[in-house]
């Protein structure tokens, strides 16, 4: 019975894709399209391409930027999104400059970052953080102002000190937000990382894509684009698997609160 | 510092541990000012179970803050133990209605209780016994790794309750702890609370809106009068020590006791205050009966 059903789960998560890729082999199966080129050229590219010191010329220091870029985006974000949201004054001259910066879309900052940055990796990334550390910020406000006044006074009244608020009573209350930021930020992070790579740069996914491109490589520029595809699932996935760790409290207390409720 | 204070057993005349002075609050508003509190001014002895019921409005919860250290007064003072409140005092814990929202949901139960023990820097070996002690004390010796949202509403409150014990107070605030849970499990945790003063021998200050509870724990019982509050009658308690849900509640004594605090509780609705020549329609003859015989 449980086989049974591990298995339907697995179809129906598998199923799909399945099916896509499938319809795409079919379709593009005898394409002369320059454009368009039956898939298994494409897969034939993609190993070419990507399984050969591309991976260490190109795919890595992309990572690495969004790393460096998302890390920093999460420090800068929370520990901001703490102070402004613990403080209502602060909050209430802020916020509104906040939701400008917020409103700039980071690839407009790129021109702008190289004036400053110039092109190299320093750039890349602050376009990185640039984009990612609004959704993680003004989560943490959101966050760090939900949190249950019931909760805070017993906190006080337990005698807990200044930094035992911070970690046991702060972070952790306001994490379930600060989860829905870095999660929003993780898709942004992305985009951004091609992005930066696009302006100008030398090495990079974006950067090789774009050259691919230009040289009319079309089967290796496909290529490119699924391999961006599948750095997006692993991290996703990956942060899944992070928050499920971290947030299982937070979903088992909704789920008994939808139960009673 | 972690040895639980036992009070003297001297019956005479206990030194007050918490003494209330013309406290008052007023809430200061963006339109207008609220007077929650208006002067209220009581004294606790060490070891006593007193209890504080009032009509709902009737500023309960703002003087428990207040005795909390959680709110500034605007005028008196709240001494506990010949310190001056201005901030939580550490011989103090809490136990607040909303259990499911003083209990931290990350943390397990153990960790519930033992969270505020490492605040106070116990060593580890303390730490356990003491969070092994309390927890079996109220009936929760097998959930120690269980979250506080994976057990009952009674459940949960027992865990704040044992937190507030292994924090070894020597006064015990509870903020109409069982409001909010059913009736049955309610009659077992008010004997809880009565076997655990006893064994502990602390002080406890118990908030409650309800009569029959209020007679029932107390040995003592102040009754509030509408916001702004002031203490309406204090009235003593002097059923049989040993209680028990089914025979000190059927006592004729305890329907008296209990009858003369709905009355008071009537007028505290309609707004009667008490001393001087009232503005209200009612007599206020009948409430300086019941503040004497409360002070005998």
């Amino acid at each position: 019975m449980s086989v049974g059903s591990v298995a339907r789960r697995t179809m129906l998560t598998v199923g799909l894709p399945v099916v896509l890729v499938t319809a795409w082999w079919f379709a593009t199966a005898n394409s002369t399209n320059f454009f368009w080129p039956p898939l298994r050229e494409i897969l034939e590219a993609f190993a070419d391409t990507w399984f050969s010191n591309r991976i260490m010329a190109d795919v890595v220091p992309s990572l690495v930027r969004l790393l460096v870029g998302y890390v920093l985006a999460l420090v800068l974000g929370i520990g901001l999104g703490v102070a402004i949201g613990s403080s209502r004054t602060l909050r209430g001259v802020v916020e509104p400059v906040l939701e400008f910066f917020r409103a700039i879309p980071p690839p407009v900052l790129v021109p702008i970052l190289i004036l400053f940055a110039g092109i190299g990796n320093e750039m890349k990334v602050l376009v990185i953080v640039s984009g990612c550390l609004w959704p993680v910020l003004l989560n943490t406000v959101e966050g760090v102002r939900g949190l249950d006044e019931v909760l805070r006074d017993t906190a006080r009244c337990y005698g807990l000190g200044r930094r035992s608020q911070l970690t046991h009573l702060v972070l952790r209350g306001a994490s379930p937000q600060i989860a829905v930021g870095a999660r929003q930020a993780l898709s942004i992070g992305i985009i951004l990382m091609v992005i930066s790579e696009m302006f100008a740069a030398s090495n990079g996914v974006g950067f090789t894509i774009i050259q691919f491109q230009r040289t009319f490589a079309i089967p290796e520029m496909w290529s490119g684009i699924i391999l961006l595809g599948l750095i997006g699932i692993t991290l996703a996935f990956l942060f899944r698997l992070v928050e499920s760790r971290a947030l299982a409290w937070y979903r088992g207390l909704r789920m008994t609160q939808r139960g009673e409720g | 510092m972690t040895t639980p204070t036992t009070p003297p057993e001297t019956p005479g005349t206990p030194a007050p541990i918490l003494e209330v002075r013309g406290v008052q609050k007023i809430y200061q508003g963006k339109q207008r000012n609220v007077e929650a509190v208006r002067d209220l001014t009581f004294s606790i002895a060490a070891g006593e179970m007193t209890c504080i019921v009032g009509p709902s409005g009737a500023g309960k919860t703002t003087l428990l803050k207040c005795v909390a250290g959680l709110l500034d007064t605007t005028a008196g003072e709240i001494v506990l133990e010949g310190e001056r409140v201005t901030g939580p005092p550490r011989g103090m814990a809490v136990v607040f209605q909303e259990y499911g929202r003083s209990l931290f949901p990350w943390l397990t139960v153990r960790q519930n209780v033992e969270l505020p023990l490492k605040e106070k820097n116990l060593p580890k070996a303390d730490r356990e016994s003491l969070v092994d002690e309390a927890l079996a004390a109220v009936g929760l010796a097998d959930v120690h790794g269980a979250h506080p949202w994976q057990l009952s509403g009674g459940m949960q409150q027992r865990v704040a309750i044992a937190r507030a014990v292994a924090y070894e107070p020597h006064v015990l605030l509870m903020d109409e702890p069982f409001a909010a849970v059913d009736a049955q499990t309610r009659g077992e945790l008010e004997d809880l609370v009565r076997a655990l003063w006893k064994r502990l021998g602390v002080t406890v200050l118990f908030v409650t809106h309800d009569i029959d509870e209020a007679v029932y724990l107390g040995q003592r019982v102040i009754v509030l009068s509408m916001s702004p509050t002031v203490v309406l009658a204090d009235v003593a308690v002097d059923l049989p020590e040993q209680r028990d849900q089914l025979h000190t509640r059927s006592l004729p004594r305890f329907a008296e006791l209990r009858a003369k605090v709905y009355e008071l509780i009537q007028q505290s609705k309609r707004g009667v205050r008490p001393g001087s020549g009232d503005e209200h329609e009612q007599p206020g003859t009948a409430v300086a009966a019941d503040t004497q015989s409360g002070s005998m």
